[in-house]
């Protein structure tokens, strides 16, 4: 099935891009999730929209691509993601305010770009539920330098975002510039979003940050485990979500997503299987009363 | 003769409106087991978020290990033992080793990553709190007791000269409070770790500590604990109950004062 992949072209920069996006996305949307923040991705995603829109508007309008919807995404988002940090600091005590406020703020631009472009046309469904045929070669590459760069940071300041995810206070206390970590951890989230969407789409996006490490936080232990396992479960979803879009004839955001609720419903069975073979039930998310 | 570890000289801070601490002149000699005590908003975590910078003093001045505050760098000698440490999210998913490896972030600095002898570190306090035998689990998989060793293994795995703990024993059992004060009176005597130890149980905290503070507003006494277990209860309760009235320095504080 695979084979139609690794022959045609324009399928083989979707696969590579597919394959790099199952990477970044989990290894982001683990400390997304871990710092309770997955709908940061759905504000930024929102706001890559509105990128991508003005880019697609520009061209319709005069004619001339002055910036690729990627890149139009990719600056829409970065400048998202700094007025969320700007906001999470004026709204100390109501910090989940700046998501909304992003959010609507998004879809409001792109709702104004898409109208003033003349409304919707295939090339703006394909940005809202992804696609198997739209990855250029250009836009690989792209997305292959983002995905390095992404990586490279990651690791170099691996051990900071994991300190301050896990206690901000006792971060700032030991010397970490806290500020400036969030704004980066934020801004590569923004890289990442805007790099996953060609494939995923914007509204889905969200879901290939959370949904494998939703699965893989159930089934590891400790962090570095767990971004690793959700690493895998993002690649398992990202290739048969992408190989049976392209059969079915469906945009690949829905099949990836789908595989990805599959891979978690298996990891919630394998652990209750697992907890009631070992006779006890240590499963520390049933706070109810045990005895039904 | 080494300097303080900390020393405040006429701190004040308000918080918004309310004035939580006046006239805080106190001074942390180097190796001592001080214990501060005091009523509940009384400012104990507020003075030490001062100590850490957390905080900046409205009046006053702060010198640590003999530097002002300001011009302080050495951050990573001072270990901290937060009294919300026990209030991060529990399904966290992050191991024994891997909190304790927290505590060296800081101390490493950027673009740096852990070597053998970091991971050796990491081990040697896990051992020193008696948590080896947890070192790959969840740390939110642990009774709260547990989880507060483990707390403190975080906050000496970069050997800091300073140990400020605020309320490290709520929550944990009898037993394990014993346990816990000997491994800090050990910490602090074999090592020379100065302390600065909050908590309202002062019957066990005059049995170990060197020094004692008692704080509400303003310092209300600052002592040897003989000289704590020796108040009248008069003292005490208007200590507690009438905290403006009562500012008398008896000699033994002038003394350490000056
Ligand atoms: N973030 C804050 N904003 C405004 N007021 C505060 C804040 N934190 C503390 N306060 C006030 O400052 C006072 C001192 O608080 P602090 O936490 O220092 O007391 P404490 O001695 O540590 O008390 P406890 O024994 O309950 O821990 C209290 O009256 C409290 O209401
Ligand atoms: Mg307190």
């Amino acid at each position: 099935m695979i084979a139609d992949f690794l022959h045609y072209d324009f399928l083989r920069h979707t696969l590579y891009t597919g394959l790099l996006i199952g990477i970044i996305a989990p290894l982001l949307g683990s400390f997304i999730v871990v710092r309770r923040l997955s709908l940061l991705a759905d504000a930024l995603s929102h706001v890559t929209l509105a990128g991508i829109a003005f880019a697609l508007y520009i061209d319709k309008r005069w004619g001339i691509v002055a910036i690729s919807p990627l890149y139009g995404g990719m600056i829409f988002s970065v400048i998202g993601s700094v007025l969320i940090e700007k906001l999470r600091s004026v709204y100390r005590a109501f910090q989940e305010l700046a998501i909304p406020i992003i959010l609507s703020g998004g879809v409001g631009l792109s709702v104004i770009f898409i109208s003033l472009a003349n409304g919707f046309n295939t090339d703006l469904f394909n940005y809202l539920f992804g696609s198997v045929s739209a990855v250029s070669q250009t836009d690989f590459l792209s997305i292959l330098g983002i995905s390095i760069f992404i990586i490279i940071v990651i690791l170099l300041f691996y051990k900071e975002l994991i300190t301050l995810s896990f206690d901000e206070e006792h971060a700032t206390v030991s010397g970490i510039h806290a500020k400036w970590i969030h704004l980066l951890f934020i801004v590569l989230t923004a890289l990442v979003i805007a790099a996953s969407i060609r494939i995923v789409g914007v509204l889905l996006v969200s879901a290939l940050m959370t949904l494998p490490v939703a699965a893989a936080i159930r089934v590891s232990k400790g962090f570095k485990q767990m971004v690793i396992m959700s690493i895998i479960f993002g690649e398992f979803a990202v290739i048969i979500g992408l190989v049976t879009g392209y059969y079915l004839g469906i945009p690949p955001g829905g099949t990836i997503v789908l595989t990805a609720i599959f891979i978690l419903i298996a990891t919630l069975i394998y652990k209750r299987i697992r907890t009631a073979y070992k006779g006890g039930s240590s499963d520390e998310s049933t706070r109810s009363r045990q005895y039904a | 003769m080494k300097q303080p570890a900390v020393t405040m000289h006429n701190v004040e801070y308000t918080y918004d409106r309310s004035s939580v601490l006046r006239q805080i002149d106190f001074e942390l000699p180097r190796g001592s087991f001080m214990g501060l005590t005091g009523p509940n908003g009384g400012g104990k975590t507020t003075l030490i978020k001062l100590i850490l910078g957390l905080l900046k003093p409205d009046k006053g001045q702060i010198h640590l290990f003999g530097q002002p505050i300001q011009t302080f760098k050495d951050w990573t000698k001072i270990g901290f033992v937060s009294q919300k440490s026990n209030a991060f999210n529990k399904g966290f998913p992050a191991t024994v080793y891997e909190v304790v490896s927290m505590g060296l972030t800081g101390k490493l600095g950027y673009f740096k990553f852990f070597n053998k002898t970091h991971k050796e570190k990491i081990h040697t306090a896990i051992k020193s709190v008696g948590m080896e035998a947890y070192t790959n689990q969840n740390i939110g998989d642990l009774s709260g007791g547990q989880q507060q060793r483990v707390f403190i293994a975080r906050a000496l795995v970069s050997d800091p000269e300073l140990l400020i703990l605020d309320e490290p024993t709520v929550g944990v059992d009898a037993e394990n409070v014993d346990r816990f004060y000997d491994l800090l009176k050990k910490l602090n005597q074999e090592q020379g770790i100065t302390m600065l130890l909050v908590t309202h149980d002062t019957g066990t905290m005059t049995k170990h500590a060197t020094d004692i503070v008692c704080l509400n507003k303003t310092l209300h006494f600052h002592g040897e604990p003989d000289d704590y277990t020796s108040l009248t209860a008069t003292d005490l309760s208007k200590f507690y109950g009438y905290p403006v009235n009562l500012v008398e320095h008896d000699p033994d504080e002038k003394e350490e004062l000056s």
